[in-house]
């Protein structure tokens, strides 16, 4: 929250004749609504001149995109679905940002995740399913969350870089995995893939009925909406935010910045975590290298776009799903690598990232004009 | 939802075929196109695992009647099953190729339960009893080429030193080092293989890194079982070692140092099975052979392979192709001299013992686990 919003003394002082009340009020708002919009409209205009080059119609291209991901009740499915863990694992990034940290390690939070509730589905074979499944979503969160928790002790115990170490962090996490699913976890019958055992059908979450979609988006939703509340709405939210300016400003007001930095950690890790459980109780249905999808490290690219909002991780992250749920269509509609979707997120970042110089400077929302 | 399926271009497609055809009296040929998706793991242009199937869909463009929709790098999560709905919501593809393996178990069955009208053919070898009668999986025995490419190595070895790269010891690479081994030793009986596993199906690094290491110990000639040999084929290349290829013919990549390699057949493989499901016959659900069948072949012999290799080599091809040939004949020890298939036991192709294979046969250098 670094940038500065319309300052209402210096709007006032030459405010124009017309009504300025409504943007002198809003105008902070409207900005972070505008900006990013116009950064998008940007980058998918470059990436049009892009796709042209290769003599495909951007038009086309546009037309696909839309189709693939909104265009109809199937592909809006298919996007949300993809959004799902996204926005469980951008709240890994997102929730330490707060705290001014950068957090990338998600993506090993989500496997530990994985593996810790696959373990409790497994060691609880004879419990009903609802039993079975608290038990994963706490084991999954507890897992994930201890993960980056380790993160975030290194860096205030030891002084150890907290983004290097996260995602240090991620290949311990995929070493680890790999180990016990080849080793004393795995399925003797799953012969060329090294899986653990099924967790059941029955204890599967399914979908949210009507939809194929899985119950992941619901914790999601939840997860942001709860991780909003908490940071701007509530004294430790706002503690954290006060760290998260000036670690010494907090310390002399007697903030205890280890246990903000341990506890907010520990949240980040726990969403990630979730979404680890979610792909084994929806998804696979056991542990194996699939997990290892790169879920956690899109997570990164979606809480930077939201700018570290957890509320904004929402449409963020669904506009990525829906980015990747299009993807297909311009492969085989247009013969586009798959790397080409890859641009276009590049793309996305980057003018987003650029983007962020326009806050507080753009003269109409202040009401000068 | 129906009209998700009419895209702005079909539709225009669409007036102007009615225009034309009403001018002209002609009517229609999409009408009875076939549509036929394939979804790679990987790029299909990696010279290796995917490029094979890709080779194999190419093959089904050039028959009249077919359409065929690709997409790339669709990773083994819940993304391969709206790949392959959107396949058949926005295309209309009524026979589905999800080549990976991993893409089986859950999503191609839960796929092929929702759409029991549509053919799904998976690669992997696969399909049991309890699964969807409109599910099929189909694999090679390739080790019968590797046991070729190993007696082309092992006449061309000058160290007596060969090397593989191997993604990981699970019983499908296995079978493929133990047999290139076996057929090194028909040419050289003091031939070693040694192996150096990467972990993991496409790791680029450690390829190159096994690649070289293997080199300087006085490897000459080198093989690989991972997703894309290219890695291992270029560096050894370069380093003035001599190659077999694996997947799909690398001889382009470097035309000097291919002696041979094994190779899929897919493009013979998937016209039969589209000719078969035409004439109204039932593809078995579990398709499996070698060179015999032609789901396999042996790549075209490099300059430098002697006479005297090649000779052996058609030899030993010509039993394989009539069927009457055993790689797998006791006695076979493994390389820490325990008895593995005792004297007079043949294992033959299709032993359901050799599907478990967890040892490494005496001359190799190296370890499962």
């Amino acid at each position: 929250m670094t940038s500065d919003v319309a300052d209402p003394g210096e709007a006032v002082a030459i405010a124009p004749a017309a009504d300025p009340g409504f943007l002198q009020r809003h105008g902070g708002s409207i900005e972070y609504i505008l900006i990013p919009g116009a950064a998008l409209v940007g980058a998918l205009a470059v990436f049009g001149i892009f796709v042209a080059l290769f003599g495909k119609n951007p038009l086309d291209l546009y037309f696909y995109m839309y189709q693939g991901a909104f265009g109809t009740w199937f592909s809006w499915q298919n996007t949300l679905t993809r959004a799902a863990p996204l926005i469980l694992t951008a709240l890994c990034t997102a929730l330490p940002a707060q705290l001014g940290m950068v957090i990338i390690g998600g993506e090993g939070a989500l496997l530990i995740g994985a593996l810790a509730a696959t373990s409790a589905a497994l060691a609880l074979p004879s419990m009903p399913p609802l039993v079975v499944q608290l038990a994963m979503v706490c084991a999954g969160m507890i897992g994930g969350g201890l993960w980056i928790m380790l993160a975030g002790g290194f860096r205030q115990y030891r002084g150890v870089n907290e983004t290097i170490s996260s995602l240090l962090l991620v290949y311990i996490a995929l070493a680890v995995l790999n180990h016990l699913v080849e080793g004393v976890m795995r399925d003797p019958a799953s012969l060329n893939k090294p899986s653990t055992r099924e967790i059941g059908a029955a204890n599967m979450i399914g979908s949210i009925p009507g939809t194929d979609v899985h119950w992941g988006l619901v914790f999601g939703l939840i997860a942001a909406i709860a991780s909003y509340v908490l940071i701007y709405h509530t004294t430790f939210g706002f503690a954290a935010r006060v760290a998260g300016g000036n670690v010494r400003a907090a310390k002399i007001v007697g903030l205890s910045v280890g246990k903000l930095i341990l506890t907010i950690c520990f949240l980040a890790g726990a969403s990630a975590g979730l979404a680890g459980m979610v792909e084994v109780a929806a998804v696979q249905g056991r542990t194996n290298a699939n997990l290892a999808a790169g879920y956690g490290f899109t997570g990164i690219l979606v809480a930077f776009l939201a700018r570290q909002n957890p509320l904004a991780v929402i449409p963020v992250a669904i506009l990525l799903g829906g980015i990747s749920a299009s993807g297909g269509l311009l492969q085989r509609r247009l013969g586009l690598p798959d790397a080409s979707v890859l641009v276009l997120q590049g793309i996305i970042f980057v003018f987003v990232l650029a983007s962020d110089a326009l806050y507080g400077r753009i003269g109409f929302l202040k009401g000068k004009s | 939802m129906d009209f998700g399926r009419i895209s702005r271009r079909h539709l225009l497609q669409g007036s102007a075929a009615i225009t034309l055809g009403s001018a002209l009296g002609v009517r229609s040929a999409s009408a009875a196109d076939t549509t036929i998706g394939f979804i790679y793991v990987g790029s299909r242009d990696d010279y290796g695992y995917n490029q094979a199937h890709a080779q194999g869909a190419a093959a089904l463009k050039r028959l009249p009647g077919l359409k065929v929709v690709e997409e790339e790098k669709v990773p083994e999560t819940d993304a391969v099953e709206k790949t392959i709905e959107s396949m058949i919501n926005l295309d209309g593809a009524t026979l589905l190729f999800p080549t990976s393996f991993g893409y089986y178990n859950p999503h191609m069955i839960k796929m092929a339960t929702k759409f029991p009208k549509l053919r799904f053919e998976h690669c992997g070898g696969l399909w049991t009893e309890k699964d969807p009668t409109n599910a099929g999986s189909y694999f090679g025995y390739i080790d019968e080429a590797q046991y070729i490419s190993g007696i082309v190595a092992g006449y061309s070895t000058k160290s007596g030193k060969l090397g593989f790269v191997a993604a990981k010891p699970i019983p499908q690479v296995l079978r493929n080092i133990n047999a290139f081994t076996l057929g090194a030793k028909l040419a050289n009986p003091k031939a070693t293989t040694q192996v150096i596993f990467t972990g993991d199906w496409s790791m680029p690094v450690k390829e190159a890194e096994a690649t070289n290491s293997l080199i300087d110990q006085g490897v000459d000639v080198l093989t690989c079982h991972v997703d894309g040999p290219k890695t291992m084929v270029e560096n050894a290349a370069r380093r003035g070692a001599m190659v077999c290829g694996y997947h799909v013919n690398q001889s382009p990549l470097a035309p000097k140092a291919y002696l041979t390699g094994a190779e899929w057949n897919w493009e013979a493989l998937y016209p039969k099975f589209v000719k078969m499901i035409a004439a109204g016959e039932a593809i078995p659900n579990f398709y499996r052979g070698g060179l015999k069948e032609e789901i396999v072949k042996v790549s075209p012999y490099g300059e430098m392979v002697s006479a005297e290799a090649r000779k052996h080599a058609d030899d030993i091809k010509a039993k394989l192709t009539s069927g009457d040939y055993t790689i797998f004949k006791g006695p076979i020890a493994d390389n820490k001299g325990k008895v593995m298939i005792a004297a007079g036991t043949d294992r033959g192709q299709k032993d359901p013992e050799l599907e478990k294979m967890d040892y490494l046969v005496e001359g190799v250098i190296g370890a499962t686990s």
